[in-house]
């Protein structure tokens, strides 16, 4: 398994000059394995968005770097790098760029200078694999957010690329459109084995994951598996974030003195241990 | 009232006007306003009228849209209507009424007029009633290409319009929204003195401006990350085919442009 | 203040070739000092519905009665403006509606467009500012200098200074992380308990509706198709269903647990706190038999 992209001892501040405010993203360093998915969660204002921008070259750190495929990010391997990103951002509308679904799909591959046969199996493929090839000639404004954020997906997911990156890409759906494209990149996951990266508050989302980056007040406040970082319980709602309803109601059984075993972050391990600790008499 | 307007009038289709290519429709519209003033006389002017009323059929659009397309200028046909009826005195005396009189050459005039008046709205009519406001864009990128030598920024200017054109039925909707919660807290457009109305228009376009300024930088960021550097080696998903059908047309046109420049006196 | 929607059906666009159906002969009535919840699919019609609550749609046959206006199809409505004061509305994203120069100036709009006077705004913005969680000094400075969530807050402060007697919620806690959301909820369930504001919760949130509605509408295709308490709404899940609809996440969970247990609680659980304690409590009564 190969490492396609790592942020090693990053700092960065949107205003180095000013000494007094903190740094929006302070010695942070992890890295992505190829066919994983890492969430990377934190209340509003902990860094994670600008770790997002410092990731395609929005920004470069002041201290420390960026690597893509093992390679320092700079202004020369700039447009190569992007190219090998796909990103999905958060409002559906202000990423649309094509006239129609068809149209905004090509565009990353128009930039590209893909040739246009090549465009065209391309487009139709993306298309595919997110299901919304009925939507062809559809124009945004009768589109769904949620059927918005899958075409930006496909548009992505045209150059091929070896990362996806989802920044709080569901955090402006409803509930059916967070679904639908939660749904969509767990497909994607299991047919192709594309490595994601999703920045998010949404829990149900961070729990997909293989391992969450917690960050708070630009600092990585914990790194792990869904099961370590949720076991950090209160903490977590100190830190602005929610736990998963299993667990909430499992603390409160425990409260209430109904005998548990343990830490629960799935129903079905809070049902089978209330049957287990309870009945099995 | 914003669901009311129908954006750039395109109703979707399969007619074969629908389907010619946008060049072939922008060379033709613009050179049959030209042609339009060789008509002068009954001939030349019947001759117009059904060729276009020939256009109208095929391209099956409900007379009902263009007839709602002659309502802004109705007034200026009428005006010319009767401007030609009173003022014109030549030709057989048809009405002598107390001191209004009609002339026959009046009344020729008139209509003649009022025929231009229709077939130039309707012919155009029919270009955006058929033509999608993208495939208008991409044509006019096209027609305007070797603008480019000129350093003309061709490309620029058309994905400028393209965005534009995409997300104009978004801001309508928002203004829409905006104008709803303005509403909602006591702002009335509709009502009150003149200067109270006018102020009444800065919480509507204020936060329509933040908004679009924040669009813009959003989608400018989006863009920049899909690997957008301008218009050097990109490549064009959406292409334009001219076929026979829209030779054929050029070719339509050209035939009227001879006949009536035959008949014309 | 009651509201009262009768025989309401809505069209937009009327009369043009793009007429389009929304609303469907909607029969409902919303109390005084009370809570509802109007649930639905997107495309149900709630949407529609909520602009029929301060009049700034009419209906294209039927009768809206607010208070004591009423509203009827056909017959252009004078005066508008003593409706929109007494329902206020909170649009979604409201934070798109700040156009101020300072917080305070745009908390400020809202009741003076209705005739109150600058001392009474100015004394409403500064405590409706500490009422929505943010601090004083925040009155000072310009809305679009703050984060999203305190723009929100603002904005909800300049609907709440209206002081309307009813406030419509529409998806409140819509893009807010999990903490800013029950904020914001508890705030408006705290309003409505303390002053008795009536409430009305458009959203699509099972769970919030199970939390703090007294009383649950749902909308389908443009009708009100199910009415009743929480309790009611949520018992019957193949119906929910039928209506591209699930029930609130505890709903599921207890099913789960009387399906292990083989015997009902005595009663839907609404909130994690009432599942968990009604639980306990079965257990221990269980250990008592056994």
């Amino acid at each position: 398994m190969s490492e396609i992209l790592s942020l090693n001892n990053v700092t960065f501040s949107y205003t180095p000059e000013d000494h007094e405010s903190r740094n929006a993203v302070e010695n942070v360093s992890f890295a992505v394995q190829e066919g994983e998915w890492i969430a990377i969660v934190g209340h509003n204002g902990s860094g994670k968005s600008t770790i997002a921008k410092l990731m395609n070259g929005l920004l470069y750190p002041q201290q420390g770097d960026v690597r893509i495929l093992r390679e320092v990010l700079t202004e020369e391997n700039l447009w190569e790098s992007r190219s090998q990103m796909g990103m999905v951002f958060q409002n559906p509308d202000n990423q649309f760029v094509g006239a129609t679904v068809q149209d905004d799909v090509a565009f990353a591959l128009e930039n590209n200078g893909v040739p246009f046969e090549e465009m065209v199996k391309r487009v139709h493929a993306a298309l595919e694999q997110v299901k919304m090839s009925d939507f062809l000639d559809h124009e945004p404004h009768h589109l769904s957010g949620g059927q918005k954020q899958r075409v930006a997906i496909a548009g992505a997911l045209a150059l091929k690329p070896k990362l996806l990156i989802l920044d709080e890409a569901t955090s402006m759906l409803d509930p059916q459109g967070r679904g639908e494209v939660l749904q969509t990149v767990q497909t994607l996951r299991a047919e192709t084995g594309l490595t994601v990266l999703s920045i998010t508050h949404d829990l149900e989302e961070a729990m997909l994951a293989d391992r969450i980056l917690f960050m708070n007040d630009g600092k990585k406040f914990a790194e792990g598996t869904p099961v370590e970082i949720f076991a950090l319980g209160d903490k977590l709602v100190e830190l602005g974030l929610d736990l998963p309803f299993a667990m909430k109601l499992s603390k409160l059984l425990q409260k209430e003195g109904v005998p548990l075993m343990g830490q629960h972050m799935t129903e079905e391990e809070l049902v089978n241990d209330l049957w287990t600790s309870n009945f099995n008499k | 009232m914003m669901e009311k307007m129908i954006f750039g009038r395109f109703l979707p289709g399969n007619s074969p006007v629908h389907r010619l290519d946008p060049r072939s429709k922008l060379l033709f519209v613009f050179a049959f306003i030209i042609i339009v003033f060789l008509a002068n006389n009954t001939v030349t002017y019947a001759m117009l009228l059904a060729f276009t009323l020939l256009i109208v059929f095929v391209s099956r659009i409900r007379l009902y849209f263009l007839i709602n397309g002659l309502k802004p200028v109705l007034f200026l046909m009428a005006f010319t209507f009767l401007l030609h009826i009173f003022m014109t005195r030549e030709g057989a005396l048809v009405l002598d009424w107390k001191y209004i009189k009609i002339y026959e050459e009046g009344i020729r005039q008139g209509i003649f007029i009022s025929v231009r008046f229709l077939v130039l709205v309707f012919m155009t009519s029919i270009l955006t009633l058929t033509t999608s406001p993208i495939s208008i864009t991409d044509g006019i990128e096209v027609l305007l290409n070797p603008l480019k030598a000129l350093k003309v920024p061709v490309h620029e200017l058309a994905l400028m319009m393209s965005i534009s054109l995409r997300f104009i039925p978004t801001l309508m909707d928002e203004t829409d929204k905006i104008m709803k919660a303005q509403m909602a807290r006591g702002s009335d457009l509709s009502s009150g003195p003149l200067t109270d109305r006018i102020k009444a228009v800065v919480p509507l376009l204020v936060p329509l401006f933040v908004s679009a300024f924040k669009r813009a930088e959003d989608l400018a960021t989006a863009m920049e990350v899909r690997g957008y550097r301008g218009g050097e080696g990109r490549t064009r998903y959406r292409k334009l085919k001219w076929d026979m059908g829209d030779t054929f047309a050029l070719v339509l046109l050209v035939a009227i442009a001879v006949l009536l420049f035959f008949y014309r006196t | 203040m009651d509201i009262k929607l009768q025989q309401v059906s809505y069209a937009y666009a009327q009369g043009t070739p793009f007429e389009k159906r929304a609303l469907f002969d909607v029969d409902f009535e919303i109390p005084s000092h009370t809570y509802q919840a109007i649930i639905g699919h997107t495309g149900s019609g709630k949407s529609t519905i909520l602009q029929h609550f301060n009049a700034l749609l009419r209906p294209t046959s039927g009768e809206v009665h607010i208070g004591d206006r009423i509203v009827v199809a056909g017959k252009k409505a004078k005066d508008l403006k003593a409706v929109r004061q007494k329902v206020g509305i909170v649009f979604q994203f409201p934070e798109h509606q700040l156009f101020e120069e300072t917080v305070l100036k745009d908390i400020m709009f809202g009741p003076m467009n209705f005739g109150v006077s600058e001392q009474e705004a100015e004394a409403r913005a500064k405590e409706l500012v500490d009422l929505v969680g943010l601090p004083e000094n925040i009155l000072e400075k310009s809305p679009f200098d703050l984060s999203g969530g305190q723009m929100r807050r603002v904005a909800i402060a300049g609907v709440l200074a209206m002081e309307p007697e009813v406030i419509v919620l529409d998806e409140p806690t819509a893009g807010l992380d999990p903490r800013g959301q029950k904020e914001i909820m508890d705030m408006f369930y705290n309003l409505y308990q303390e002053r008795g504001l009536t409430t009305i919760l458009v959203t699509h949130s099972m769970e919030d509706a199970a939390r703090y509605a007294d009383n649950i509408v749902i909308m389908h295709e443009g009708k009100n198709v199910l009415s009743g308490t929480p309790q009611e709404i949520f018992k019957d899940v193949e119906t929910l269903k039928n209506f591209r609809l699930e029930p609130p996440r505890i709903v599921r969970f207890q099913q789960k647990i009387e399906q292990m247990m083989k015997k009902p609680l005595q009663k839907v659980c609404l909130t994690e706190e009432e599942l968990a304690s009604e639980v306990a409590r079965m257990l221990r009564e269980e250990r008592a038999e056994s």
